[in-house]
């Protein structure tokens, strides 16, 4: 039980970040749910890095077979790099349209209709 | 809006630091924790805290957008250039071609413990300078951009 | 010097993009003229790469790429333990074929590009984004390594996203960019997820190994769902197609197209999964007939909101998703009998070909219907099909382009869309009558809201506020004209495209342990 509590908090921080993304108006509440999302995912990654009685793949004269592949971190870095890139593209699009409609409430950002 | 004076003397002095630990988490980013995403966003975390403290006008001569375009382009053409230095000695694209060559950054890694020698990893350190510069030049970029609502006549 | 270029052309064909990409800003400070040149130089030599490659790939079958190794031959290092660690590019014949539509394309689409777009401002950061978009699509089909899939996946919405909102339009193309990119970032994510749950499962991220140890437990089955919807909703199939109207209809003509090259680069990824990771390990039946459904879905419901359209790029937005659905069910009935070997020789394989020849059909002929809608918006301004009228007078080639690219779609003999949706039809016959006979009345329905668009677009007298209209330029002709020109060849030579690209790539995606044999030797 103790060992899964990462992948419960997984699970949580997802269905926050999912419910954000629904439930607020606001664009920026929006686009910090699609941040709290990408950190769960983040966590999941890092979760499943862990070992137990594994050493670092540090080079020292630890045996190679007891040291941990560190592909869930590089993994993880990846994706925090594409959220960085991902939240400022939004960003600038919430200031784009906080300039030209004068309003970001998804109420009121509806004027794409025919 | 411009803020105190206070905070903006406080700014000042903290800018050059956060480029000096920026630079330092990236040149060592393949012997410590960091690399060369981490001290990029670290230096433009020092552009960022100048441009709140003063205004956008402020610093625009400082910080000028064309060259922050630039550093990002030439950051990620220095970093596709080191992987292609390996197709030149016949080896697969991105192959560390450096590593233990005796050239630049060529030393062996010595074995056991030891504080870490800055001249190994072959383009591990030249990808991470590389990085280090493009996410200097992007982040920055990004901040001005969306920092450039910052007026100096709102507020006080 | 050829030997070099062939061995490293997986390298190259992400490589030439990429410096491309970022040259161009310095290039730009020149002159604008020097960018385009440089612009067309590097996508000249993309298109080149990709079908030199591919040549190579149908004649010489799969090829692999290891990025960081000392040879690129060398797939598991001696001292990793059987794992495939490093990032490598498995180019089997349906990753060829899938490069072939998107250099094709993206050659075409950038001459037409080069002068449509002269005008407008900001463009050192257009070409940029649009090369990166070649590079994700280029990624994405080639990888096979699957967190690279992701990672490639991620670089193409980004691009994406930024040319949806080039031009932002009082708002509007940002809104339609918003609407695209959070819903594609959710589902990048929910991608993610299954790259975590395979990576915990089976220690592995190269599609080849994690296929070798597939079990289909209850996770692979959560990993599964998480694909399907993630993919299903960038490809734009329909319960999550909201966002495709939107995007199409508010980016430049320009990126619309390269948007449809895009959506079909992540059909491959949903295909891939599929067939390859998958395959016989999941119920078939079941899978084939969500993604049938799926495919039927997207045909009726497209089509039929297409019909009372107004405006004229969200209309052949609402047709793309409507054209969509074959492939989905072309593919998917050749799921469902996967194993099979009896009806997979009747009429599986057929079914997969002709969803996959669909694939390559659509990208040439609906990228030619985009632009021509660009061409005319160019020229009038509006995409308001109530406001045009009596243009054959005066844009008589952009009528005929027109004329190809609707007649295909409406799968009309002799253009290529007949040779596919024929191939989707006879084959699905076989498999469910029912299902033949809808993808029938919804070609019916295109060819009539294709009619209705043509009217009231080229037809009637000429109308006084668009006396002045002219042709439009040389370059976007010369652009339409590629596309057109390929959608006229394969409809005149329909078998000999099938059996030299077709089949081979529909065998390819079939035959698992081909494809892990490739990567793993022998295993």
């Amino acid at each position: 039980m103790f060992w899964n509590l990462p992948f419960i908090a997984v699970v949580a921080l997802s269905l926050i970040g999912l419910a954000t993304i629904v439930i607020k108006k606001n664009l920026i509440k929006i686009f910090l749910g699609i941040t709290i999302f990408e950190s769960a995912v983040n966590l999941f990654l890092i979760s499943l890095g862990y070992r137990a009685g594994g050493i670092a793949p540090i080079f020292t004269s630890a045996p190679s077979t007891d040291m941990v592949l560190a592909t869930p971190q590089a993994l993880t870095l990846t994706s925090i790099v594409i959220g960085v890139a991902t939240s400022a593209l939004l960003l600038s699009f919430a200031v784009i349209i906080w300039k030209k409609y004068g309003t970001i409430n998804t109420d009121e950002i509806r004027r794409l209709r025919e | 809006m411009r803020m105190s004076k206070l905070v903006r003397t406080g700014a000042d002095l903290l800018y050059p630091f956060a480029l000096i630990f920026g630079l330092y988490i990236v040149l060592h980013g393949h012997l410590t924790p960091g690399g060369g995403f981490q001290g990029g966003a670290v230096v433009a975390t020092g552009a960022a805290i100048v441009i709140v403290a003063w205004a956008y006008e402020d610093i625009a001569e400082m910080i000028r957008k064309v060259t922050m375009m630039a550093q990002e382009s030439a950051g990620l053409l220095l970093f596709i250039g080191a992987a292609i230095l390996a197709l030149g000695f016949g080896y697969a694209f991105f192959y560390n071609v450096l590593a233990n060559s005796g050239g630049l950054f060529g030393l062996p890694v010595a074995f056991g413990p030891n504080p870490g020698e800055l001249d190994t990893a072959g383009v591990i350190p030249i990808m991470n300078i590389a990085v280090g510069i493009e996410v200097w030049g992007g982040l920055t970029i990004i901040l001005l951009y969306l920092l450039s609502g910052l007026k100096k006549e709102e507020g006080t | 010097m050829n030997g070099f270029l062939i061995t490293h052309a997986p390298a190259l064909l992400i490589m030439v993009p990429l410096i491309g990409a970022f040259v161009a800003p310095f290039v730009g400070r020149v002159s604008p003229k020097v960018r385009s040149a440089w612009i067309i130089l590097i996508m000249t030599l993309t298109t080149l790469v990709a079908l030199m490659l591919a040549s190579d790939v149908f004649l010489h079958g799969t090829r692999i790429y290891v990025f960081g190794a000392t040879s690129p031959g060398l797939t598991v290092p001696l001292d990793s333990g059987g794992i495939p660690i490093r990032i490598i590019f498995t180019i089997d014949a349906m990753s060829a074929l899938m490069q072939v539509i998107a250099a094709v394309c993206g050659f075409a689409v950038l001459l037409y590009s080069i002068s449509a777009d002269r005008i407008h401002s900001g463009l050192e950061s257009y070409y940029t984004l649009f090369l990166l978009m070649i590079t994700g699509i280029m990624g994405m089909v080639s990888t096979g390594d699957f967190f690279n899939f992701f990672v490639f996946l991620e670089i193409l919405s980004i691009a994406s996203a930024g040319l949806i909102a080039y031009r932002i339009d009082g708002g509007l193309a940002v809104e339609a960019a918003i609407k695209y990119f959070v819903l594609s970032t959710i589902g990048a994510m929910a991608v993610l997820i299954a790259i975590g749950i395979y990576y915990g499962e089976y220690n592995a991220l190269n599609i080849a190994m994690i296929a070798s140890r597939m079990q289909f437990t209850l996770l692979d089955q959560v990993a599964l769902v998480l694909i399907i919807a993630a993919l299903a909703m960038k490809c734009g199939a329909v319960p999550l197609h909201f966002w495709t109207p939107d995007a199409y209809s508010m980016a430049p003509s320009s990126v619309t197209a390269m948007l449809v090259v895009a959506s079909q680069a992540s059909l491959y990824g949903l295909f891939r999964v599929v067939f390859t990771i998958y395959n016989l390990t999941l119920n078939a039946m079941t899978v084939g007939w969500i993604i049938i459904i799926l495919g039927i879905l997207s045909m009726v419901v497209g089509v039929t909101m297409a019909i009372p359209q107004k405006n004229v790029k969200r209309l052949m937005a609402y047709h793309a998703i409507s054209q969509t659905g074959y492939m989905l069910l072309g593919v998917g009935v050749g799921l469902a009998v996967l194993g099979n070997q009896p009806l997979m020789e009747s009429f599986g394989y057929i079914a997969m070909e002709g969803g996959i020849f669909h694939i390559i059909n659509h990208a040439m002929y609906k990228g030619l219907l985009f632009l021509t809608a660009g061409a005319i918006f160019f020229r009038i301004g509006t995409y308001n099909l109530n406001r045009m009228g009596g243009l054959g007078h005066s844009m008589k080639y952009t009528m005929v382009f027109f004329i190809i690219g609707a007649l295909a779609i409406a799968g009309i003999p002799p253009f290529n869309g007949y040779a596919s949706k024929l191939m989707i039809y006879e084959s699905v016959f076989a498999f469910n009558p029912v299902l033949a006979v809808i993808a029938m009345v919804v070609s019916i329905l295109t060819l009539a809201s294709f009619v209705k668009v043509f009217h009231s677009i080229f037809m009637g007298p000429r109308l006084p506020e668009f006396d002045t209209v002219q042709e439009a330029p040389m370059p976007m002709l010369v652009g339409m004209g590629i596309l057109a020109a390929i959608v006229i060849l394969f409809g005149l030579f329909p078998q000999a495209v099938v059996d030299t690209l077709i089949a081979p790539a529909a065998h390819a995606l079939a035959d698992q342990s081909g494809y892990i044999a490739s990567v793993l030797g022998g295993a």
